[in-house]
């Protein structure tokens, strides 16, 4: 039993390196909480239901996208009866008008970079680039 | 009158046959009558310009400016990779057809104002491999820039070099953005579309409204009552290489 101190500091060692993912969360103040995206304060409900707009927001801007470029019409009726006028960024930016703390706050986080912006043009950073 | 068992068969598959190819025959009739319909209130939009008016404003490029502010079109001063939706062009490049040996002094080497033809048979929606670019019913050759996978089919298609292509990022060639209309991305072609955007919300193409000569005349070629057709009746109008069988929606008033 004279290997008592060795095997004791070895198992606090290993435990230590086991556990140190969880150490390393806690220091850097990671939590397994998803993103929180910056609600619009202007308007409470959305074209869609929330859980329709959280899972296929992309199907509604295909079909958006198709519905003005190949048959030209420009607005669109939601299940809700109401009449919304296409576009990315007159409609859907009016209400989320902080597009780095509502678009890019989840598809930073799911890792996945849409390219609409490399043309659509985000109108709160020209405002925000210009004083 | 007796009926045996195979008259009443015959009769019955007869009748079947007849019953299972009613809708057929309807969506035969119901289709044709719809295209007949729709040649008969179709639209053709199309352009008048007049050169002569357009030259005694000397070096004025407003409805340029107009259009390529209004588009986010970039102003590359290399020629090789240049972005244009509308230009002035040497009367003799723009009409090479012509083969005006004399040509009329005031026309001579001079500019003229010119832009996508819209072209009732377009060779550059024939040659698109990803249906990009396509004819749409009132005559504008609209694009779908989200589609083009930048093969430049279209542009080597296209006999007026109505087309341009995205060498590099055009967004840092450009000082100021219209947040309202997208820019295009690298990589992509991209031309004039009669301003169909603009058209949707009511309101005539930026050249048109932007120039304050009154040199280009917009409307509908099928409405004897516009005043495109007004001019066409009034003025003999020509057309860039009338020849090629593309038959433009452009016409020049000499």
């Amino acid at each position: 039993m004279r290997e008592r101190t060795v095997i004791l500091a070895a198992l606090v060692l290993f435990l230590g390196l086991v556990t140190s993912p969880f150490w390393y969360a806690r220091a850097a103040g990671l939590t397994a909480r998803g993103p929180e995206p910056k609600l619009p304060t202007s308007e409470r409900a959305c074209l869609m239901p929330t859980e329709y707009m959280r899972t296929s927001h992309m199907d509604l801007l295909m079909t958006w996208r198709d519905t003005v470029v190949r048959e030209h019409q420009r607005t669109w009726t939601a299940p809700d009866g109401k009449a919304h006028t296409i576009s990315l960024t007159g409609t859907c930016l009016r209400c989320h008008d902080n597009k780095a703390e509502f678009c890019d706050k989840c598809h930073d986080y799911a890792g996945v970079a849409p390219y609409c912006w490399d043309c659509h043009v985000d109108p709160s950073s020209l405002t925000r680039s210009r004083p | 009158m007796s009926i045996t068992r195979r008259g009443f068969l015959g009769a019955a598959g007869l009748s079947a046959l007849a019953l299972a190819g009613k809708p057929a025959i309807e969506a035969a009739v119901g289709e044709g009558a719809q295209e007949h319909e729709a040649a008969a209130t179709g639209t053709r939009l199309a352009m008048v310009i007049d050169p002569r008016k357009c030259l005694e404003e000397g070096d004025c490029t407003k409805c340029v400016e107009a259009c390529h502010r209004a588009h986010n079109v970039p102003d590359l001063a290399d020629p090789a990779r240049e972005v244009k939706w509308i230009w002035k062009e040497r009367f003799e490049e723009a009409f090479p057809t012509l083969e005006l040996d004399h040509a009329p002094e005031a026309f001579h080497a001079k500019p003229v104002m010119v832009l996508c033809n819209h072209c009732d048979n377009p060779p550059c929606v024939r040659v698109c491999p990803t249906q990009a670019t396509w004819k749409r019913e009132d005559g504008i050759v609209m694009m779908d820039w989200h589609r083009c996978i930048g093969c430049r089919y279209c542009m080597a298609a296209c006999p007026y070099g109505s087309r341009s292509f995205n060498w590099s990022d055009p967004r840092q060639a450009l000082d100021r953005l219209n947040p309202d209309f997208p820019t295009r991305s690298k990589g992509v072609v991209e031309k004039c579309t009669f301003c169909e955007e603009r058209l949707a919300r009511g309101e005539r193409p930026a050249c048109v409204d932007a120039c304050t000569a009154g040199v280009i005349t917009f409307g509908d070629l099928n409405d004897p009552k516009s005043e495109v057709r007004a001019l066409l009746r009034d003025r003999f109008a020509i057309r860039r290489k009338a020849g090629l069988g593309t038959k433009p929606a452009i016409y020049y008033i000499v």
